[in-house]
């Protein structure tokens, strides 16, 4: 077992932070592992406040945090209203993009003759600036309605799924198909018993990169118009009044969101892959 | 476009049966893309026209004022944008373009070197990496756009251009991949060579000259893919709140209001956005393949690759 | 009747310039409840042969039957268990499930698989572990689940691939005694891979030496060594004069 903590992806640094069985010893761990982190932004925040006191900066440059603390209380029912209707969105395109991403991956995976073209199509298309697309949905499905910003949120979570999937289940063991074939196991098998669980990691690595992303592509396709109570509005809005207390505010709730929708794909990741390799490493330890 | 076969061909990586070895494979790759391409419009196109002739509507109307035809989409870019103006659409919309790349490529840059010097921080300082790691994660869940007024207000206060302002959003998008990536990649060379390193007594700088940066080399290119594409997506939303009129968020917001009497423009407008991160992603791959030749590939979806090793 | 039955057999790569010719007119006949081993440098085409006779590879030329029918069938029927070098355990299934494995596959319910994943587990002495995951496992652990994977549907034939090649001596050789202990019990045939002479004489009956370029059985040594054998029989002078035999046979043709 090699895999050190950083051998491990993008996203899953916070891994270690999920609600488990936990110990009064892995408990002490796990603080002292994050308490640097925590001194860290103990300091930050300090040196923030005291730093916008001595310099006297002026609030529609850089506001104190104290007073976005104060801003985020007063702010509370409009900003948690708004998050709520990004939420939405967020979610209902992450369920539709990782939905249609892996039927467009089974059915991939299925020929290989396809494969060969469309896979490179899918990397390619994985580089196109979907935001764009963003003006579009809002005239297609309207400006005001869910489904618009849901839509290209689908669309930017559709290809880092699919592209995943499809190597998680083509990307097998040549030792495991062998094993099945001298078992005779009959083709289903083969996809139910080996090439499905393969691709669990690969899919949740993607749906961890993806999950990150939806709150962000919700966020920005309200830029391009949307509800008044939607965070992409009512962020731009006050930045654009020079009232950055109030669009921080904002980005608080958008990032609690993000990491929360996060939070919660790792959970279903453990809960689908009790195998996985992240408890090894909590074992190890 | 001259890239495109390269990045074809680059990333065709993901399934190497070479049955076919006496067509070349960036023929093979160029022929699938043009497939694909006629497909999908031949898809469009029959979108259209079943759902006229049942007159369905959901879940998009067929009608011309939301889905042009793809050839009303082409010979739109051939016509003057402006009634009265000089240049055609896709003149205007290949300098928004330029201008897009040009905040991309700096905002790239910027982003690649700082997500470096991180990573390199993390690896020779554990404590670094603990305090600062979970904080370089959250900052990808940060919506962006909120902070892009505030830079380009910053930026204006101490009289830098506007467009270099949005190249440090850009930047934001950036850095991330870079670190991740560097990080795992710095960390890839077996124990063993480490060893090896040290038995000759080789100094801390000299072992990430020596190995540990040559090792980290294919992660930091499959990082710099991820990279290229944010970049492009970092300035197009930098552009948005900062209110000049080039680059091709603007335009975005200039045709989407115009959508109604005129969608291919904006169609047109996506295409070239289209256009633009997949030429900035060729040509990094074509940088990958004159730095790292003779290695195997790290494919461009590596980043998302599981985390472990197998057991046994 | 013999249980393997290899006549003729020759086995080819590739096409045009680049053919290789792996196996050269193979002959050999195994009795069933034998022990049998292939042994033979590198390139040789002994674990080629082994995959003809289990059907995952076709021979050019050349027939082979398993109990009487053609490996296709054989493998069909599920006659045989394969234990490979690596253990191939699948990584999301736990110890037990991994032994259920191919009884989920022929179709065999619930309650019967548990109990004869029970009775695989304690023939291997991992019971206690049934409940764990692969990588909780030490490398010749591993192993042990993937022979008690391959008896679980009680096949007559077992083929395994260099199981051991990748264990410590120490382990190895306690491998190898509880291989044969297991083989006393269940009496299956068994062709054995290895590129290791000791292990080759301790476990067969025959050993059957191979040459390569092409791969052809250049000779048949009976080890002729009485059963049971433990560590007394790692000590006698019988042992040492077969692996000379055998090391001499290798040399031979090299």
């Amino acid at each position: 077992m090699t895999s050190e903590p950083h051998d491990r992806d993008v996203l899953t640094a916070f891994e270690g932070d999920l609600p488990g069985t936990v110990t009064p010893s892995a408990l002490r761990r796990r603080i002292k592992r994050y308490l640097p982190a925590l001194v860290l932004a103990f300091l930050v925040l300090v040196a923030w406040e005291v730093l916008v006191r001595v310099f006297n900066v002026q609030e529609f440059i850089l506001a104190k945090p104290s007073e976005i603390y104060a801003t985020f209380l007063d702010e509370f029912d409009t900003v948690v209203e708004a998050g709520w209707t990004t939420l939405r969105e967020a979610v209902l395109g992450l369920v539709l993009g990782t939905l249609f991403g892996v039927l467009a991956a089974l059915a991939t995976a299925r020929w290989s003759g396809i494969r060969e073209g469309v896979m490179p199509f899918a990397v390619a298309a994985n580089s196109i600036p979907i935001l764009a697309l963003a003006p579009i949905a809002n005239q297609w499905f309207g400006l005001t309605s869910l489904t618009a910003k849901a839509a290209v949120v689908a669309v930017i979570v559709f290809f880092p799924v699919m592209i995943n999937t499809v190597r998680g289940l083509t990307e097998v063991d040549a030792g495991e198909l062998e094993l099945m074939r001298a078992l005779a196991a009959p083709p289903r098998d083969v996809v139910t018993r080996v090439r499905l669980p393969n691709a669990l990691p690969y899919f949740f690595s993607a749906l961890k990169v993806a999950a990150a992303l939806a709150v962000i592509g919700a966020i920005v396709a309200e830029y391009f118009g949307g509800r008044t109570a939607s965070l992409g509005f009512y962020i731009t809005q006050q930045a654009g009044a020079f009232k950055f207390a109030e669009a921080w505010s904002g980005i608080i709730v958008g990032s609690v969101l993000g990491i929360a929708i996060y939070a919660f794909v790792l959970g279903l990741e453990r809960w689908a892959m009790p195998w996985h390799v992240s408890l090894r490493a909590a074992d190890d330890r | 476009m001259p890239g495109l076969p390269v990045v074809f061909s680059a990333m065709a990586a993901v399934s190497p049966t070479l049955e076919a070895r006496t067509v070349p494979r960036w023929v093979r790759s160029t022929l699938w893309f043009l497939l694909i391409v006629a497909v999908l419009v031949l898809v469009w196109e029959a979108y259209k026209f079943i759902w006229t002739q049942l007159e369905w509507t959901w879940p998009v109307r067929p009608i011309n004022r939301s889905m042009p035809h793809t050839w009303d989409i082409v010979s739109a870019m051939f016509r003057p944008a402006r009634r009265g103006g000089e240049d055609i659409l896709l003149v205007i919309l290949a300098e928004a373009a330029l201008f897009t790349l040009r905040e991309a490529v700096l905002g790239f840059v910027i982003g690649g070197v700082f997500g470096f010097l991180l990573a390199v921080v993390f690896v020779r300082s554990p404590l670094a990496e603990r305090s600062l790691m979970p904080y370089v994660v959250a900052s990808q869940t940060v919506p962006i756009i909120a902070v892009a007024p505030m830079v380009v207000l910053w930026a204006g206060r101490n009289d830098w251009p506007q467009w270099v302002a949005v190249a440090f959003i850009a930047s934001y998008l950036t850095f991330f991949p870079v670190t991740i990536n560097t990080l795992r990649g710095l960390q890839s060379p077996d124990p063993t060579a480490t060893e090896l390193m040290r038995s000759y007594a080789a100094r801390p700088g000299q072992v990430l000259r020596k190995l540990q940066v040559p090792a980290a080399l294919p992660y930091i290119f499959t990082a710099l893919k991820i990279s290229a594409t944010a970049s492009v997506i970092g300035s197009i939303i930098g552009e948005l709140p900062a209110g000049f009129p080039d680059g091709l968020g603007r335009v975005l917001l200039n045709f989407a209001s115009t959508f109604s009497t005129s969608p291919e423009k904006l169609f047109a407008t996506v295409f070239m956005s289209a256009v633009a991160g997949i030429v900035f992603v060729a040509a990094v791959s074509l940088a990958e393949r004159v730095v790292v030749r003779s290695r195997p590939e790290v494919f461009a979806g590596d980043m998302l690759t599981p985390d472990e090793g197998r057991a046994g | 009747m013999s249980a393997v039955e290899i006549r003729g057999v020759g086995k080819t790569f590739g096409r045009g310039a680049g053919v290789v010719e792996a196996l050269q007119n193979i002959n050999l006949s195994i009795e069933t409840g034998e022990f049998v081993s292939l042994i033979g440098p590198s390139g040789c085409g002994k674990s080629t042969l082994l995959r003809l006779v289990g059907d995952l590879l076709a021979p050019s030329t050349g027939t082979l039957t398993v109990g009487g029918k053609t490996p296709h069938a054989a493998r069909e029927d599920r006659d045989y268990g394969m234990v490979f070098q690596k253990a191939t355990l699948l990584d999301w299934r736990t110890v037990r499930r991994n032994v259920e494995l191919p009884l989920e596959i022929m179709g065999i319910d619930g309650e019967e698989r548990q109990s004869r994943a029970a009775e695989m587990l304690a023939l291997v002495g991992l019971s206690e572990f049934a409940g764990h995951y692969p990588w909780q496992l030490s490398g010749g652990m591993q192993q042990r689940v993937a022979i008690a994977r391959a008896l679980s549907f009680e096949p007559s034939l077992l083929l395994m691939d260099e199981p051991f090649g990748a264990l410590d001596e120490m382990t190895r050789e306690a491998m190898q005694d509880e291989l044969l202990r297991i083989w006393e019990r269940t009496k299956r045939t068994v062709i054995f891979v290895t590129h290791s002479i000791p292990e080759a004489v301790f476990l067969s009956q025959r050993v059957a030496v191979m040459s390569r370029r092409p791969g052809r059985i250049s000779r048949v040594v009976d080890v002729g060594l009485p059963y049971p054998r433990d560590e007394d029989t790692r000590e006698d002078q019988g042992f040492y004069d077969k692996i000379t035999e055998v090391r001499e046979a290798l040399r031979e043709h090299e």
